[in-house]
């Protein structure tokens, strides 16, 4: 392991103007980590939890109706880097970000930009399903009500159900939507979030292992949605799964180490991968 | 004793070579049904038990037959003419002359024969009572050797002693708690006997002084406690107006806000609170704030006591904060940070997602907490009895002087009182009635906690 990861030590300084020049390629990644119409673009991002960096120097573009998915070994620092595009790291004590991450233009992590409304433009689905302990309606309607996107309840109403019609839960909940929505089964829970998600309009949703807490049908389900969903979103998903990274994604990252060893279409990542440490992992060879 | 602590060592130590040896040597442990030290243990027990045993009932009746027997012995004309008490004061003296105590009589030499024949019968049973112990002990241990055995299931045997000590550990403190409610109960139902519930429960005059003498010039004793319960009220009321936003403030502040580093050090401090003597608080509440609140009144042109509810109130509201703080600071910790992320990720800012999220999933265990802190508010003796005055008043006016239902408890039951009277009665009335409420209150409380708990897992 030890001699793997010396192949990609490197300088871990911030991203150079040359690097920029060079049409945002960070020296180290493999691969194109442009799009040629990003949502967000990332560029020489570090993170430190306390003396420890999880993430270095990783540049990557979130593109319009586009699944970027993250796949690498645990502790590979792809949750941390999709924590940092909407700010929840702020959350954590001692965790320090480094770098440029734009949203339309918008550097999110400049001093002016406050994280609250940054996190309702950039959504995200946790890996356990966290609905609240209120009703299935209180869940959906939580984030508009606290953002003001409703001017009276006809419209919340209207709101709640487009939103959990775009979930794809509508049906089943339509007749229940004053009971507990703990009381849903996981695969309903999680979808429930993304409803919940999805109701204040964001531009990006961010999904953290959405599916690693269910069964094979439910997970089906969302990743079916995940596509749906792209019409209309930026997604980034962090996933363990490499059938899953290759059913719903369009671009693949690769991170090894904290390092992001390798970007493509997802075609390419699985059928041709050019680093070795990708090929390794993705054949299953580690991680 | 320690010969008993012998036996059971030794019976342990030979319970264990047995066992060894009853396997066929040290090689071949395995072919034992348990480990050798559970051998061991059983004959300990078999030693231990049984003497023991033996032990708790011989000195529960030696007395009583030693008793008898001196009692028998005395000559007759000395019993003649004597009632039952003072048969007992003679044979009292009888024993302290015995054991070399200052009697109360004068020593008659029947007496004195007497006492040396109980000092002689005393010895004898002492004697054959360790014999007899020592003998049981010693008869369990062979037993126990001889039932030693490969396949005997030692362990299991030993493990359900071992339960049933434990058993009955947990049992104590239920069978207390019965014989307390036991007590009081046989104790109000004297109380209600004199008196009518209805007089009691709804009368609205407390003056529990009657005449203790029949020379006594007294009242004739009025037992309204609705005066106590109002009394009670307002100042557990004006406790919890206290302590209920503060503790829930300080509590949101140390899970939610503070750094590390406070919280390390505050909520210690906070629970210090909880840990200074209620006598402490009473001090303060009298000597310092009572006045306080007394010359601010006057200052503003109130009529003050200077023993108010609101000083006692306000003190005893103090006094639960930690309560308050404590279990709120518990159970908002326990809600999952799971939840304060999909909050947060939905744009929410901390105050939104604290009062929306956190606060409500918390509640129900906020609740249990308030209610606990309540039934303690109720039951909180030293700070009334310091601070807001004996005086029965039915009346809502912080300012005034009123008192408690634990505080007349005190004052019925403190100083030389005959046990059957109407008034010391009173108090174990009162006591019941406490007791019912807080334990309601502590049932509420217990149930709304555990509901809680399950809500997560």
């Amino acid at each position: 392991m030890s001699t793997l990861a010396s192949e990609i030590v490197r300088d871990t300084s911030a991203v150079s103007a040359a690097d920029l020049a060079r049409g945002g390629r960070v020296s180290g990644t493999i691969g194109d980590i442009t799009t040629p119409d990003p949502r967000m673009v990332c560029r020489g991002v570090n993170v430190w939890y306390g003396a420890k960096q999880a993430i270095k120097d990783v540049g990557l573009d979130i593109g319009k109706n586009q699944v970027v998915a993250m796949i690498g070994p645990s502790g590979c620092g792809k949750s941390t880097f999709l924590r940092c595009l909407n700010r929840m790291n702020d959350t954590i004590d001692g965790c320090r970000v480094q770098g440029s991450i734009q949203l339309d233009g918008q550097e999110i992590y400049d001093k002016r930009v406050d994280p609250v409304p940054l996190r309702a433009q950039v959504g995200m689905v946790f890996q356990k399903p966290n609905p609240f302990p209120k009703s299935i309606y209180e869940n959906v309607a939580y984030g508009p009500r606290i953002h003001g996107l409703t001017n009276s309840k006809a419209e919340l109403d209207a709101l709640v159900e487009t939103s959990l019609q775009k979930a794809g839960l509508w049906n089943e909940v339509k007749d229940r939507l004053d009971q507990p929505g703990t009381g849903l089964s996981g695969g309903q829970q999680q979808r429930l979030c993304i409803a919940r998600t999805i109701a204040v309009s964001p531009e990006v949703i961010l999904m953290d292992e959405p599916c690693s807490a269910l069964d094979p049908i439910a997970t089906a389900i969302i990743e079916e949605l995940i596509d749906e969903l792209r019409e209309q979103y930026a997604i980034a998903i962090v996933t363990h799964s490499m059938q899953q990274a290759a059913r719903v994604s369009q671009r693949t990252a690769y991170f090894h180490l904290g390092d992001l060893v390798e970007v493509g279409e997802t075609n390419q990542i699985f059928t041709n991968p050019q680093h070795r440490l990708t090929e390794d992992y993705i054949t299953g060879r580690f991680g | 004793m320690l010969a008993l602590l012998a036996v059971m060592a030794l019976a342990y130590h030979g319970g264990r070579k047995r066992a060894i040896t009853s396997a066929g040597g040290a090689g071949r442990i395995s072919t034992l049904h348990s480990l050798p030290g559970y051998y061991g243990f059983y004959a300990a027990l078999w030693a231990g038990i049984p003497a023991l045993l033996l032990l708790g009932l011989w000195l529960g009746i030696q007395d009583h037959v030693v008793t008898g027997l001196v009692k028998s012995a005395l000559p007759a004309q000395t019993l003649a003419g004597l009632s039952d008490s003072e048969l007992g004061l003679l044979l009292n003296d009888v024993k302290n002359l015995a054991s070399g105590s200052i009697v109360g009589g004068t020593v008659t030499p029947a007496i004195q024969a007497a006492a040396d024949h109980f000092a002689h019968l005393q010895r004898l049973a002492n004697w054959a009572m360790w014999l007899l112990v020592l003998a049981a002990a010693v008869s369990g241990m062979a037993l126990a050797w001889g039932r030693t055995t490969p396949t005997m299931r030692a362990r299991n045997r030993v493990e359900s002693i071992v339960m049933g000590a434990m058993f009955l550990c947990s049992s104590i403190a239920i069978l207390t708690t019965l014989g307390i409610i036991l007590s009081v109960v046989f104790e109000s139902l004297q109380f209600f006997e004199k008196i009518a519930p209805g007089e009691f429960f709804l009368g609205t005059l407390w003056s529990p002084q009657t005449a203790m003498r029949a020379d006594q010039v007294a009242a004739a004793g009025a037992f309204g406690a609705v005066p106590l319960f109002t009394g009670t009220l307002l100042i557990s009321f004006i406790a919890m107006a206290v302590a209920v936003p503060i503790g829930l403030m300080a509590a949101i502040y140390l899970s939610e806000y503070a750094p590390r580093h406070v919280r390390s050090v505050a909520k210690p401090l906070l629970e210090v609170l909880a840990g200074i003597p209620t006598v402490v608080y009473g001090f303060f509440a009298a000597l310092t704030l009572a006045p306080v609140i007394r010359a601010i009144g006057e200052s503003l042109g109130l009529q003050v006591a200077s023993e108010s509810a609101l000083a006692a109130g306000l003190v005893m509201g103090i006094m639960i904060i930690p309560f308050v703080s404590s279990l709120s600071d518990d159970v908002i910790n326990a809600v999952p940070q799971a939840m304060r992320d999909g909050s947060y990720a939905l744009g929410a800012t901390q105050s939104e997602t604290i009062r929306r999220v956190v606060i409500p999933a918390a509640l129900p265990g906020i609740v249990g907490g308030v209610l606990l802190a309540v039934s303690r508010a109720i039951g909180e003796t030293m700070i009334v009895v310091m601070a807001a005055g004996l005086s029965a008043n039915l009346t809502a006016n912080p300012l005034a002087s009123v008192t408690t239902v634990t505080v007349q408890i005190v004052t019925l039951l403190t100083g030389d009182q005959e046990f059957d009277s109407a008034k010391t009665l009173a108090a174990f009335a009162l006591g019941l009635t406490l007791f019912l409420v807080t334990l309601v209150l502590n049932v509420i409380a217990l149930h709304i906690v555990r509901k809680y708990r399950e809500q997560y897992e």
